[in-house]
């Protein structure tokens, strides 16, 4: 993303006239407001951006931005955006997930996302349950939650996105919460401007099936050390924590994806005929 | 040194001129308006028409508000600041209703009990920067603030004070025929 001095912009310019379904209370309305003020903050224009999304309470966002914007198949969203990345690399590509989405049906796009590199944002507005489908345990419920969904818990240990993000590649790492709105922009906007494959996991409460998590607001502390450059000290880092630190944890220097890098592009009835029989 | 002094300390630091200040006061307002008609929204959405409609009286009211300071400040060139790097003591401004705070099922006491503590904690902005503040000029601007907060609590008091009274039934009344966390 580059920053555009001018014309001066609104968070409201980035906000569709579609309002929010999601239930007065979720964290998910102030995920929303960050990305407006951030994208407000770097002025970027609405047709410069575009927000990607899968499935769930979450990927809903891209219909209350007036960006451009794709809602895709649940856990498919980095593959829309690495796709679409690689076809226009000049737009800022912004991919908003869920837990679930995110971690379980689109785990396996995220592992390799973060290995590929490619200069795209990943922000996954993590409440560690499926809210859309009414309260079943996600990959990062803890596993002693016990709901009428969930009797006595599922007894799975929790997936852990962030030193998952770090093993693979992911080239920028960071925790934020959602009902600290700017904090929360200004993280989502280094993670922009950072090169590569940013990964934010914004914990954003369900007030409807987790209302405990309200507790979240008085649990949340600044990560009490600077982000490192050095993957193994970031795990093990994370690894320690609390899970309640905010902040950036790692910013990474590798080689960002690039497509057109290497040999000159074949005209396509080369292609056509190298598969001829 | 106590937490208020801290914060006050912390404010002095980031809020030294008039225009730096009058940014603020700005902001206050814009973040409030915003943040009320979100809250309309949602009301709107879920059906609760009467608490959408206080939202947007309020979110008119804070509009006023901003209008006022923009034509005080007539010619005076403010700074340009980013959202994270204003100096509120807090995560967000002052004024702006916690968009956690607030449940479908809300009634008017309920919505009254938000809207006076986002005015009392804009005051408190306000006296802590009177305390602190170098600036004479810039005193007096926040001492005009602080007494335009002090006046909405006491305004937002009044209409709590008009409501019948607290029967102490308003969580049952909340009550949710069709609560979340039973399946189907």
């Amino acid at each position: 993303m580059n920053e555009h001095p001018a014309p001066k912009r609104k968070a409201s310019d980035y906000k569709s006239e579609v309002k929010p379904v999601w239930c007065p209370g979720c964290g998910d309305y102030h995920v929303l407001l960050s990305l407006t003020r951030m994208l407000a903050a770097s002025g970027t224009p609405p047709e410069q951006v575009a927000v990607i999304s899968g499935i769930g309470c979450s990927s809903r966002i891209p219909a209350y931005t007036n960006c451009y914007g794709f809602h895709g198949v649940h856990g498919r969203s980095l593959a829309l955006a690495a796709g679409l990345k690689v076809a226009r690399p000049d737009l800022t590509v912004l991919v908003m997930s869920g837990d679930g989405d995110g971690f379980s049906i689109g785990g396996n796009h995220f592992l390799h996302a973060c290995r590929r590199n490619i200069d795209i944002t990943y922000v996954v507005m993590d409440n560690q349950v499926y809210g859309m489908t009414k309260g079943q345990p996600s990959p990062t419920t803890d596993p002693e939650w016990d709901s009428a969904l969930a009797p006595g818990g599922t007894g799975i240990r929790p997936f852990q996105p962030l030193v998952i993000a770090l093993a693979s590649g992911a080239n920028f790492v960071a925790r934020a919460f959602s009902g600290q709105p700017n904090e929360t922009a200004r993280i989502i906007h280094e993670a922009v401007m950072h090169p590569g494959f940013s990964f934010v996991q914004v914990m954003s409460p369900c007030v409807t099936f987790r209302p405990e998590q309200a507790a979240w607001k008085d649990a949340v502390h600044p990560a009490p050390v600077e982000a490192t450059d050095d993957p193994a000290r970031a795990a093990r880092r994370i690894m320690t924590d609390d899970g309640f630190n905010i902040g950036v944890l790692y910013r990474g220097d590798r080689p960002v994806f690039d497509p057109h890098s290497g040999a000159e592009p074949v005209p396509l009835s080369a292609l056509e005929r190298s598969f001829a029989l | 040194m106590t937490d208020d002094r801290k914060d006050a300390a912390a404010l002095a630091a980031g809020i030294e001129t008039v225009p730096e200040l009058l940014a603020h006061a700005l902001r206050i307002e814009e973040d409030a308006e915003e943040r009320y008609l979100a809250l309309a929204d949602q009301m709107e959405t879920h059906h609760n028409a009467a608490i959408a409609r206080l939202f947007r009286w309020f979110a008119g009211h804070e509009a006023e508000h901003a209008r006022e300071i923009r034509e005080r400040m007539a010619g005076m060139a403010l700074p340009e600041i980013k959202p994270w790097d204003f100096h509120w003591g807090d995560a967000e401004s002052p004024e702006s209703v916690d968009f956690t705070a607030v449940r479908y099922t809300m009634d008017t006491r309920a919505a009254l009990g938000l809207a006076l503590e986002a005015e009392a904690r804009a005051l408190a902005f306000f006296q802590r920067i009177v305390e602190v503040a170098r600036d004479p000029e810039m005193r007096r601007w926040a001492e005009e603030f602080a007494a335009e907060e002090a006046e909405h609590v006491r305004l937002v008091r009044a209409e709590i004070a008009k409501l019948p009274p607290d029967d102490g039934q308003a969580v049952e009344r909340a009550e949710d025929p069709d609560p979340p966390n039973e399946p189907l």
